[in-house]
Parts: structure tokens; C-alpha cells; sequence
């Protein structure tokens, strides 16, 4: 068995002298290759930009909300009567949950106008309302100023931290600190300045202010809005651990009666993530069917084009036989040629749908992604390809008998 | 002194077309020895072709025993077959049988690339076996750059480039002009002379005359096996008959 130079510029010759017909029998590889490349390129561009800032979540931070953070589908039954988590529901769970490293509430209002002077915001501005755990478990960080400390909290002071956008937006020329924002209607001093924070999906996440949650509450009402908690833990080991303690306490502060589902939802980047995969398995198992289908039909077509192929070249083959190639030279080199087919239609689809997988991506402004291993896995499947429905043809060819190959006329 | 090579003892050789059983050879002995030149005559469905298969090593005997260089080529596989054909024997075509997409220098390599000689030392043997035929000027040429006497050039240069034992040339003026034809035997008895094996399958008598023994071959039997007293020596004798 001798693989060498030969097998190669032979199978390439071939291809490039019956270049019209090989692009035909190549384009359902193409077309199988790149349906699961470009599915696969977005799907993991997706899940790099969530990793990476799709919750401002710092790591071992997980999440006590009302609701689930997507949901599918409608509420269960029952579940519209949900009682909001309070600030007194938070209280008590930070007198609780003593394992846990940082325990914060937060609340969110959007659509706020921000005025200082004579200028103001769009009414596009997130006003937040935390407490000094929810600064640190949101990873929100004080450029210049300072931060709020707990008697700001405590006595619900009118003081803010304010995101770049904004400061970028009404306090172009001015220190913004000290300064007094005017926001529904109440003055409020802004006392630090937030670093900017990496963009998602090309969306500015620096369009927001931070209060005191008292203030907040009592700017926006208590009441009718539920609370968000944050708890990280001290590390990735008692992660599950703080989890399972928040939640039993949590059923305890809410008097969840024992064998009743939980009235509040808990969640952490990594479940976010998953659902994250659980909605997207759906079109990755369709790409994969297109695909399988796509390939099985070139895999026959290749099949096709290599029988024409042998019996166009018996004479040839005929000629190597009679100068000493042994069956297995002839067979690897029919071989080689039908799997050069099945690589060259998979690199033109690789590159097919990385290139519109990373425009589709650009688009939603999603981080570029290469997808390696689903790269690893087309090629292996065209090399796979190839051997499956290339090595009948190349057994027929290396059976023909030389003397009826060599009298055979083409 | 000259050394045995081809020993053939009550070979035959029988097809099954259908139900009906064809014998191509029925009963042939012969021998050949080193630097012979060894014309095979014969009229079509003589058995003429399936004796130059059998010493080619493309087929094997159904009765019998063939020893190549003492080896019985009658109990060998294909691969073995394969190797002898590869090492030991040199094909020349009427039709030439060129890979029409490859040039002259590739085309006179084939037969080193499946002994699994070295890419260098395959260039240098086939350029000089193209310059030993005259076509040192023709080496990157394609068959169909080059004329048929050339084209045969090429064949004789790809059945020398591996130094075999033989060198079996079926019809190899059939496809030429009568003068193209006559340089190509010259070619023949050059080869002989530097003390290659030659074995020469034609129907026409005149050809034949070139070798130095003839063995007639008629209804699967050898008729006839006798040295040629007056050879026609290219260039040196030219017989009248050869001026058609």
C-alpha cells in the first residue's frame, strides 16, 4: 500500500479536469455542511455573549425573583396569585442566610427622564433601587465618588450613582459630582460615577441610575412591585449549598406549606444558560436532520459520479494494473478521490457558514464565534462520507480484471 | 551461460463462455532464456494472445506450470502477479496505452511509483530512460503533443525504466507507418543488443524476421519453434519486402 503523491495528483487532476461535474456532486455536501455550521456558528455565538454579560451576575451569584427569567408558555395554574417578594421578605432572609458572602435586594423602574439644569434624557433611563449587596452581586463598580454606604440605606437619602450614558448625556462640560438630577420631580445628588460597563448585543448597559432602595421605594411605591434578591456565596463549592438554604428559608419566610411547589423562582447564570439550550436544541437537532439528509443524498450522488468515473478510466486503470498497481493501489486511490470530493464540498461549506453564521451574529451584534468542534465534527463526517459510499466504486475498480480493463475502449 | 527465465511446461488454458468451454492453449511448452530475441506468430484465435497474457503474468494458466526465474507464476496472487509484472516485465502496446493526461516523464515513472521508488531518483531514471529512446527533447510533452512512432518511443522507454527481464512487445508496429515502423524495430534490436530480453507477439511475418527465433502458434498448440537463419537487422539488411 503506498499513499504518496501520486493518489494526490491523481485524485486532484480528476477533479479539476471534470471541474463542472465534481461542483455539481459536491454542492449536497455543501449544503449539509453548511446548514449545521451556520446553525451552530449563531447558536455559539449566542452562548458566548450570554457567558460573557448577558446578567451583570458576578460568579457564584444566583438569583431570587417572582417569575422565572424566561418562560415558555403560559403561567401555571395558580401561579397568577403569587404574593410579591417584599423588602421585609428580604430582611428577614439577610437575618437568615448567614453562609452567604453578600446578600442584596433590587428593584428596577424604566423609561425615566433624567433632567439637570435645562437639559434632560430620552425617557429611556433604568432607575434602579439597591442595597449596598446588590451593588456588589451586580458587580456595579464607582469610578469616581463614592459608594453608598449603609446609612444611605438606612435613612433613604436622595442620593444616586449614575451610569456614563447618562453623565455622557446631560453632563457634557460639568462634574457631575454634587450636582443635583432632577428625577420625577425630586431633586437627588448624585454622589459617584459608575464605570462602563462591555456592551451585549451591541446594547449600552450604562443607561441607568442607582438608588438607595428606600428612596426607591419611596419614590415608586412599595407596594404592587415584588423585589429581586441576590446571593453570592463565598465560593463554587458551597454554591448548591447557599442555594438550598436560601430556598428553605425562603419557604419558611413565605410559608410555603411543606410538598407545595415553590412560590418564588431561583436561578443562576449557568440555568440561564441552559435554558438558553434548552430553547435552541430544537433548531439544532433540525440543522442536524437537513444535514443528514442533505449529506446521504450527496453520499449517493458521489457514489454515482465515482461508477461513471471508474468506468471512464478502466482503460487507465487497465494501464496501472498492467505496469505493477496491486488492487490496494487502485483502491486507495478511487478512494482518495471520492473523499477529496467530500472534504472540498465540507471546507466550502465550513467557510459558507461560518462567514454567514458570523454575519447573521454581526447583525444582532453577538461576539464572532468559531465553531471548532462542530468544524472537527463536519470534516470527520465528509472524511465518513466519503469511505461509505467511496469504497464500492473503488472496489469495482480495484477488481477489473487487466486484460478486459486494458482492451476496454473509451 | 544465458540464464533461464521463462520455463513453460504443458500450459493450457481454458474460458467458460456460457456453458460451453473454450480452450485458448491446449498443450504448450517453451522456453526463453536471457537476451533472446523471441518472435510469437500466429493468425487471430490462435491462442497467440492468451500465451503473451500468460507470459505478460496478467493471467494465469489453467493446467500446467509457468517458472518466471525459477518462481511458479501458476500458484501466485494478484499482488504477487502484480509485483512480477512491476519488476521483472515490459509492456509495449499496439495502441500505445499512454496515460493521455499525464506527460512523457510521468508516464515512463508510473512503473517506479508502484515499486515505491523515491520521487528524486524516479525523475532521474525516467529522464534517462526517455533520452536512451531519443526523447530527451520530449520529456514534459503529453501523448497528444507527440507522434505515433513517439508515442511508442515513450512505451519502450516506460518497459525499460525498471530494468526487467522482458521486455514483451505485443503488435508494437501495428499501429505505424511502415518507416515509423522500421525505427521502432531498430529501437528493438538496439535494446536486444545491450543485452535485453525481448519478446515480440505479431501476426506479420515480416516483423518476425526482425527477432532471432520464431515460435508459430495455431489452435491453442506451438507449431513451430526454429531460429531465424536470415534476420532482418534494421538498417544494416533491409529486405525488398519491407519497401511496400
Amino acid at each position: 500500500m503506498r499513499i504518496n503523491y501520486e493518489v494526490f495528483s491523481v485524485a486532484f487532476g480528476s477533479i479539476r479536469q471534470n471541474r463542472l461535474r465534481a461542483g455539481l456532486t459536491i454542492l449536497g455536501v455543501v449544503v449539509g455542511i453548511f446548514s449545521i455550521i451556520v446553525i451552530m456558528t449563531i447558536i455559539t455565538m449566542l452562548q458566548n455573549s450570554i457567558e460573557s454579560g448577558f446578567s451583570d451576575l458576578n460568579k457564584n451569584t444566583f438569583q431570587i425573583q417572582k417569575w422565572e427569567a424566561m418562560r415558555m408558555g403560559p403561567h401555571h395554574h395558580g401561579d397568577r396569585n403569587r404574593k410579591d417578594i417584599t423588602i421585609e421578605d428580604f430582611d428577614r432572609l439577610q437575618g437568615m442566610l448567614t453562609q452567604a458572602l453578600y446578600i442584596g435586594a433590587e428593584q428596577w423602574s424604566f423609561g425615566r427622564v433624567v433632567k439637570y439644569g435645562n437639559k434632560e434624557t430620552n425617557p429611556n433611563v433604568q432607575i434602579a433601587g439597591m442595597t449596598i449587596g446588590a451593588l456588589r452581586n451586580n458587580n456595579v463598580k464607582v469610578e469616581v465618588g463614592r459608594d453608598f454606604i449603609q446609612t444611605d440605606i438606612d435613612f433613604a437619602r436622595n442620593v444616586c450613582l449614575i451610569g456614563m450614558d447618562v453623565v455622557d448625556k446631560i453632563f457634557t462640560g460639568v462634574d457631575p459630582l454634587g450636582q443635583q438630577v432632577i428625577i420625577d420631580g425630586l431633586p437627588i445628588t448624585v454622589v459617584g460615577v459608575l464605570e462602563r460597563t462591555p456592551q451585549l448585543f451591541g446594547q449600552s448597559k450604562d443607561n441607568y441610575i442607582v438608588f438607595p432602595i428606600s428612596s426607591w421605594q419611596i419614590i415608586y411605591g412599595k407596594t404592587g412591585r415584588s423585589v429581586n434578591i441576590t446571593v453570592m456565596s463565598h465560593s463554587k463549592e458551597d454554591y448548591n449549598q447557599v442555594i438550598d438554604a436560601a430556598m428553605g428559608y425562603m419557604r419558611t419566610i413565605r410559608k410555603v406549606a411543606p410538598g407545595e411547589d415553590n412560590d418564588f423562582y431561583i436561578f443562576s447564570n449557568e440555568s440561564l444558560i441552559s435554558q438558553v439550550n434548552d430553547i435552541t436544541s430544537g433548531i439544532k437537532i433540525g440543522a442536524l436532520v437537513v444535514s443528514i439528509i442533505a449529506l446521504l443524498a450527496a453520499g449517493v450522488g458521489i457514489m454515482n459520479i465515482m461508477l461513471v468515473s471508474v468506468t471512464e478510466r478502466t482503460k487507465e486503470i487497465g494501464i496501472r494494473k498492467a505496469v505493477g498497481a496491486k488492487r490496494a493501489d487502485i483502491l486507495i486511490q478511487f478512494l482518495f478521490e471520492a473523499i477529496l470530493l467530500c472534504i472540498i464540498g465540507g471546507v466550502i461549506g465550513i467557510a459558507l457558514g461560518v462567514g454567514l453564521g458570523n454575519l447573521v451574529g454581526k447583525l444582532i451584534n453577538a461576539q464572532t464565534a468559531i465553531p471548532y468542534n462542530w468544524i472537527a465534527i463536519g470534516i470527520s463526517t465528509c472524511v465518513f462520507v466519503g469511505v461509505l459510499f467511496g469504497t464500492y466504486p473503488a472496489y469495482k475498480a480495484a477488481n477489473l480484471d487487466p486484460i478486459e480493463a486494458l482492451r476496454h475502449e473509451t | 551461460m544465458n540464464e533461464n527465465i521463462i520455463n513453460i511446461e504443458h500450459i493450457s488454458k481454458v474460458y467458460t463462455v456460457g456453458d460451453v468451454k473454450v480452450h485458448a492453449l491446449y498443450d504448450v511448452s517453451l522456453r526463453i532464456d536471457s537476451t533472446e530475441y523471441v518472435a510469437i506468430m500466429g493468425p487471430s484465435g490462435s491462442g497467440k494472445s492468451t500465451l503473451m497474457n500468460m507470459l505478460g503474468c496478467l493471467d494465469t494458466p489453467s493446467g500446467g506450470k509457468y517458472d518466471f526465474k525459477t518462481r511458479n507464476v501458476s500458484l501466485m496472487t494478484d499482488n504477487e502477479l502484480a509485483e512480477i509484472r512491476n519488476r521483472e516485465i515490459g509492456f509495449v502496446f499496439q495502441t500505445f496505452n499512454l496515460l493521455s493526461r499525464s506527460n512523457a516523464l510521468h508516464n515512463v515513472e508510473l512503473p517506479l511509483i508502484y515499486a515505491g521508488v523515491p520521487s528524486a531518483e524516479r525523475k532521474e531514471r525516467a529522464n534517462q530512460a526517455l533520452i536512451s529512446v531519443g526523447l530527451g527533447d520530449r520529456v514534459h510533452h503529453k501523448p497528444n503533443e507527440l507522434s505515433g512512432g513517439q508515442r511508442q518511443r515513450v512505451a519502450i522507454a516506460r518497459a525499460l525504466v525498471t530494468n526487467p527481464a522482458i521486455i514483451l512487445a505485443d503488435e508494437p508496429t501495428g499501429n505505424l507507418d511502415s518507416k515509423t515502423g522500421e525505427e521502432i524495430m531498430l529501437l528493438f534490436h538496439e535494446i536486444n543488443q545491450k543485452g535485453n530480453t525481448i519478446i515480440l507477439v505479431t501476426h506479420e511475418e515480416y516483423i518476425a524476421q526482425h527477432a532471432a527465433r520464431v515460435i508459430r502458434v495455431r489452435d491453442g498448440l506451438v507449431e513451430r519453434d526454429e531460429a531465424i537463419v536470415n534476420r532482418y537487422i534494421p538498417g544494416i539488411s533491409k529486405p525488398e519486402s519491407a519497401v511496400k
